[in-house]
């Protein structure tokens, strides 16, 4: 109980003193050692809780006085509400005030009419928590220890924004301590209470810079995730009116095919498809990718489009055979072959991240959908596996950002001449997302398995196709990377030690992921599957591919030492004998060929993007128009059949 | 097993009539077939063994015809094929031609003709494979594959040439002092910001 | 076990034999379509002797192990076809060696293997999805991933997958570079980009791609074949002989049609996927 109540109230802790410590020089070593204390500290105690759940201690939280935090929590909500009001107001976006007062005010008038189901069950943790909570704690805490030294280049390179990195700072470490509160809640008031923060939050983070692009994307992420909050809003009136359950825990237990039960998982996956960016509402976080790259990295690889997710798992039971489930398995589906295919038109690297992280959530939440044993193995995985390798590479590239000037794909040739350290850590990063014995691959996998058993066909279809397209565009900007220019001079490395001090870590917990999968697999997944299903569920890839997968991990390590013992045996390999073939007019330092004049002009590789066929603006308003009715028909069909 | 079994041909028309380009293209077809023999045209001198020129040399092409030389891997042969490609034949004494393929690369085969019959391609081809043997030879000795030392003569207006690379030097450098300009201001500018 | 095991390694010994022996015979034969004598069945042996007496000319020092890695994941692909385990890893390991491969060319920085390699990379693209579904084919038909299972079978799963093996065809031409698909290599002398992803591999490391290459072939020519093995031992001899039309097939193609713009090689593979692989999904699925 103790470690849950310091895991919700020290991030806002440590969000106040780093608040109040101002943005001085003089204070940058003080707020650098609060940041990294703070964020030791948080891991130390997920990795405690960890150890603590899995030795097989239960831990339940019931609050005796639940009626002062009742009171602080509808308190909180007020607030929000005030706060998105006055901004709204204040930039004259005034729809999303409204939408804040669709979702807040029917559950305060739950709260203060008295119908709400009076429960002291608040908080709750299983193996489903401590997982989630290790990505939050450690992967956020990084980021968190990355972002100190990263606000500090970003304000050297952009003198314009105003200066307010310690609100910055402050507002990280809130998100995560609303994330773990989100994450214990099992009272659906309160997990509503804590989602509202999460997205108030990310609001404030996005439009962190205060331009006016910066203003208007942080507005369309706030009136997308508010009516995520009214989908919500929803379920919990239903749930406390009509079934008389606050929890969800309970609701669970629930019989699926119940008419309320059906509306009340369909509202409740509505609001995680906001919140984890499917399809009709990815438009939120590509538009994020204005932020600073430590808001991108928490938002979208460990934090909050995991909440969607996450919810989306705990419900994954209740749709598993039913309508809801058809409509989230195809809106994933579908979110996850087209944002693949637009990221190969996209340049910009955090843009093609953005498309990634949509397309492999969507893949998340396919399996969420399916709701058989074996997806619900897969999604965790891939929850598992994504946020650290996307927030790797988000950071990755937000140092490289910070080094060069530019976070394009493009500008990224020859990167392992040029960063070579920088470089590497990048490799690893992508080969995570999708190289065969990395993790990705082992939860696609799982994925492709379980969608088969539960046989969907359009699932799979989606699946093997996106899958393709994922390859072009990761393998394209590998590429990029492994391109070798001679003569090209190494620029000086500007990442801060506290910058290496996050990426190295999570690189380090990519390669070990990859040996230690089948043991993540036994001690923390399968147990989940236990929990959810009260079933001994059979391991997912068995023994044998294990196996051969740790020998292909081998045989890749073994490469650099083959790739020696032959260039010893070949003679005469140097490191360059031959410059490369440009027709017999090479310039003589591959960089420049000699024109038609005999002058000497330079070359300039680009990647292929087919923005003709599949760019973002020729297919994005199809796939919203497809995607939105899908959502809305869908929907339309739930509640009207539940209803009638 | 012999090397001479499969020979690559890399083939480049130098400045030719193309009187020769055809020939050469009709002893791959079904009639000649050279690739009884094993032999592909590439269009790839990293690929190559054998260096087929038609067409004399002139100013343009001189430093394609030495680059497309230098990137084929050792060992290697050139067939000169054609008169011109010997010395130069009937344009001998033009303006902007410096005469044959030997003027800049060594020459190990000559076929001459006007333009050279397919059957003569092909029988220069082959009596070039033997040499490729014995350069494979020399270089298992760990002798250079080529037996004399070779240096380029007879250069009409080599000054001419000599401020093309000058020129083509002094542009590179410039491209590259501009760069390295470039990163040493940025890393200045760092360093003032530290 | 210890028998699969070395059956694995006996096959992965035999593949590149076995394999330029079918390349000797596919460009036999191809010669004989265009009425010429072409050369001797040995051809691409005395092709690999020539290519490891050059000069190991490369470009940079990344290229040549990114090469030797290309050669052992498509070794490792066929070692577990051949002991019998999981065949989507065997399609897993195979994306991992042809990735590798690209990787050859992106290193070299240099415009033609630029070029070839994002050809490289589409062709892929166009490929994977049906891999995918050949393995999910066998899936689907014996219940398991296992190789094992599919020499288990009590009949061939051609019976249940004819529209996977009619897709699985129309890629099997790009995964060879035979004609109508061949945008980023092929293996005959007209190239559209110089000699596409091979540019500026040189010399005695060209070595190692070509045995590589023969390895994927019989990998292939095992896919073929998979398709028509099951527990009688007769029907190893039907594997072997399909195996051979298929590829006698692909040689036909190879010399009839011309090379189609990318465009229309990946509306080709993804509708044959699609239609052909997807619908025998879907039936196979509703008759499950």
């Amino acid at each position: 109980m103790e470690i849950i109540s310091f895991l919700i109230f020290f991030p806002f802790v440590a969000a106040a003193v780093l608040f109040f410590l101002g943005n001085d020089e003089k204070v940058y070593s003080v707020r650098k050692f609060v940041v990294k204390g703070s964020g030791f500290l948080i891991m130390a105690a997920v990795i405690y809780l960890a150890f603590e759940e899995l030795s097989g201690r239960e831990h339940i939280g019931y609050l005796m006085e639940s009626r002062i935090a009742n009171l602080a929590v509808m308190a909180g909500e007020i607030f929000l509400m005030l706060l998105v009001t006055f901004y709204s107001f204040r930039y004259r976006k005034y729809y999303a005030a409204l939408l804040s007062w669709l979702g807040t005010i029917p559950v305060l008038w739950l709260d203060l009419s008295g119908n709400s189901v009076e429960d002291q069950l608040f908080f709750k943790v299983d193996n489903l928590t401590v997982i989630m909570c290790l990505v939050v704690g450690i992967v956020g805490s990084l980021i968190c220890i990355y972002a100190v030294g990263y606000i500090k280049d970003y304000h050297h390179h952009h003198k314009n924004y105003p200066q307010r990195s310690n609100w910055f700072l402050a507002m990280l470490f809130v998100f995560l301590g609303a994330m773990f509160g989100l994450l214990f809640s099992d009272n659906l008031g309160w997990l509503y209470f804590f989602w509202e923060i999460t997205s108030v939050c990310s609001f404030l983070l996005i439009g962190y810079n205060k331009e006016k692009q910066a203003i208007d994307n942080s507005f369309r992420a706030l009136w997308m995730n508010l009516l995520g909050g009214c989908g919500f809003t929803v379920a919990i009136l239903i749930c406390n009116l009509q079934l008389g359950i606050a929890n969800l825990s309970q609701l669970q237990q629930l019989n699926k095919e119940a008419p309320a039960v059906m509306i009340i998982v369909a509202f409740l996956a509505f609001a995680a498809l906001t919140k984890s960016a499917q399809m009709p509402f990815c438009g939120w976080l590509l538009g994020a990718m204005v932020a600073p790259t430590p808001t991108s990295a928490l938002l979208h690889s460990a934090t909050m489009v995991k909440a969607g997710v996450y919810l989306l798992i705990r419900i994954a039971p209740l749709m598993n055979g039913t309508l809801t489930g058809v409509m989230v398995t195809l809106i994933g589906g579908f979110t996850f072959f087209t944002a693949s295919l637009m990221a190969i038109a996209t340049s910009d690297g955090k843009r093609v991240l953005a498309h990634s992280t949509i397309s492999n959530l969507g893949l998340i939440v396919a399996c969420a959908g399916v709701g058989l044993p074996e997806s619900v193995w897969a999604a965790t995985m891939l929850i598992l596996f994504h946020a650290v390798s996307k927030s790797l590479m988000f950071m990755c590239v937000g140092a490289v950002e910070n080094v060069t000037g530019s976070r394009n794909v493009e500008d990224m040739h020859g990167l392992i001449v040029k960063l070579p350290r920088l470089a590497i850590v990048m490799i690893i990063g992508i080969c995570g997302m999708y190289l065969a014995p990395f993790g990705m691959l082992v939860a696609k996998w799982a994925a492709l398995k379980a969608y088969i058993d539960s046989g969907a066909v359009w699932l799979v279809l989606f699946l093997v196709f996106g899958t393709a397209s994922t390859s072009f565009y990761w393998g394209k900007w590998l590429g990029k990377i492994f391109a070798v220019i001679h003569k090209s001079p190494e620029l000086h490395d500007t990442t801060h030690y506290g910058e290496w001090q996050a990426l190295y870590p999570l690189a380090t917990l990519v390669i070990a992921m990859c040996f230690g999968f089948p043991f993540v697999s036994k001690y923390l997944i399968q147990p989940v599957l236990n929990q959810m299903y009260h079933t001994m569920v059979p391991a997912v890839i068995g023994g044998s591919d294990i196996a051969i997968m740790v020998l292909m991990l081998l045989l890749i390590a073994s490469l650099p030492i083959a790739g020696v013992l032959t260039a010893r045996k070949t003679h005469g390999i140097t490191e360059q004998n031959t410059r490369s073939y440009m027709s017999g007019i090479n310039a003589g330092d591959d960089r420049h060929f000699l024109n038609s004049y005999g002058d000497v002009q330079s070359v300039y590789m680009s990647n292929w993007y087919m923005i003709d066929y599949i760019g973002e603006l020729k297919i994005m308003k199809l796939c919203l128009v497809l995607s939105s009715a899908m959502l809305v028909i869908m929907m339309i069909i739930i509640v009207g059949g539940a209803v009638a | 097993m012999k090397m001479n079994k499969s020979p690559w041909v890399l083939h480049y028309d130098g400045s030719s009539c193309n009187g020769c380009d055809i020939e050469v293209l009709a002893s791959l077809t079904p009639r000649y077939d050279l690739e009884r023999f094993g032999i592909i045209n590439t269009g790839d001198p990293k690929h190559a063994d054998v260096f087929l020129i038609t067409g004399g040399i002139n100013f343009q092409n001189r430093m394609v015809v030495q680059q497309l030389y230098s990137q084929m891997p050792d060992p290697k042969v050139v067939v000169a094929v054609g008169i011109c490609a010997c010395d130069g034949g009937i344009f001998k004494d033009c303006y902007n031609i410096l005469g044959g393929v030997d003027k800049v690369i060594p020459v190990d085969v000559y076929v001459p003709g006007c333009a050279a019959r397919p059957e003569s391609i092909i029988d220069g081809v082959v009596k070039a494979l033997d040499l490729l043997e014995k350069k494979k030879e020399r270089m298992k000795q760990g002798l250079p594959p080529e037996e004399k030392g070779w240096a380029i003569a007879n250069i009409k207006d080599g000054k001419a040439l000599a401020a093309q690379e000058a020129r083509i030097a002094a542009q590179l450098a410039a491209e590259d002092a501009a760069k390295a300009a470039k990163y040493k201001a940025l890393e200045e500018e760092w360093k003032n910001e530290q | 076990m210890i028998v699969r095991i070395i059956i694995g390694f006996l096959a992965v010994f035999a593949a590149p034999f076995i394999g330029g022996i079918l390349s000797g015979l596919d460009r036999m034969i191809g010669a004989r379509m265009q009425r010429r004598q072409g050369p001797p069945l040995l051809q691409p042996f005395y092709d690999f002797y020539k290519l490891t007496k050059k000069r190991a000319n490369i470009m940079n020092g990344l290229q040549i192990f990114l090469v030797i890695g290309h050669l052992m994941f498509v070794a490792l692909s066929i070692w577990i076809v051949y002991t019998g385990e999981d065949l989507l890893l065997a399609v897993f390991s195979l994306t991992l060696a042809e990735m590798l491969f690209c990787l050859v060319a992106f290193s070299a920085s240099a415009p033609y293997s630029n070029m070839s390699a994002q050809r490289e990379l589409l062709q892929m693209a166009c490929a994977e999805p049906m891999l995918l579904l050949m393995a999910i084919g066998f899936y689907m038909a014996n219940g398991s991933f296992k190789v094992m299972d599919i020499l288990h079978a009590s009949e061939p799963a051609i019976l249940k997958t004819p529209g996977m093996f009619a897709g699985f065809l129309v890629i099997l031409v790009i995964e060879l570079r035979k004609s109508p698909f061949d945008v980023s290599t092929s293996h005959h002398a007209h190239q559209e980009m110089v000699k596409g992803i091979t540019t500026d591999i040189a010399g005695s490391v060209m070595a190692y791609v070509e045995v590589a290459e023969w390895c994927e072939l019989f990998l292939m020519a095992t896919f073929t074949g998979m398709f028509f093995i099951c527990s009688n031992p007769f029907s190893f001899l039907a594997a072997a002989a399909a195996a051979g039309l298929v590829l006698f097939l692909m040689t036909l193609v190879d010399n009839t049609f011309p090379r189609v713009r990318w465009e229309r090689m990946l509306w080709m593979s993804w509708g044959a996927t699609f239609i052909f692989a997807g619908v025998n999904l879907l039936v196979l699925t509703l008759t499950r």
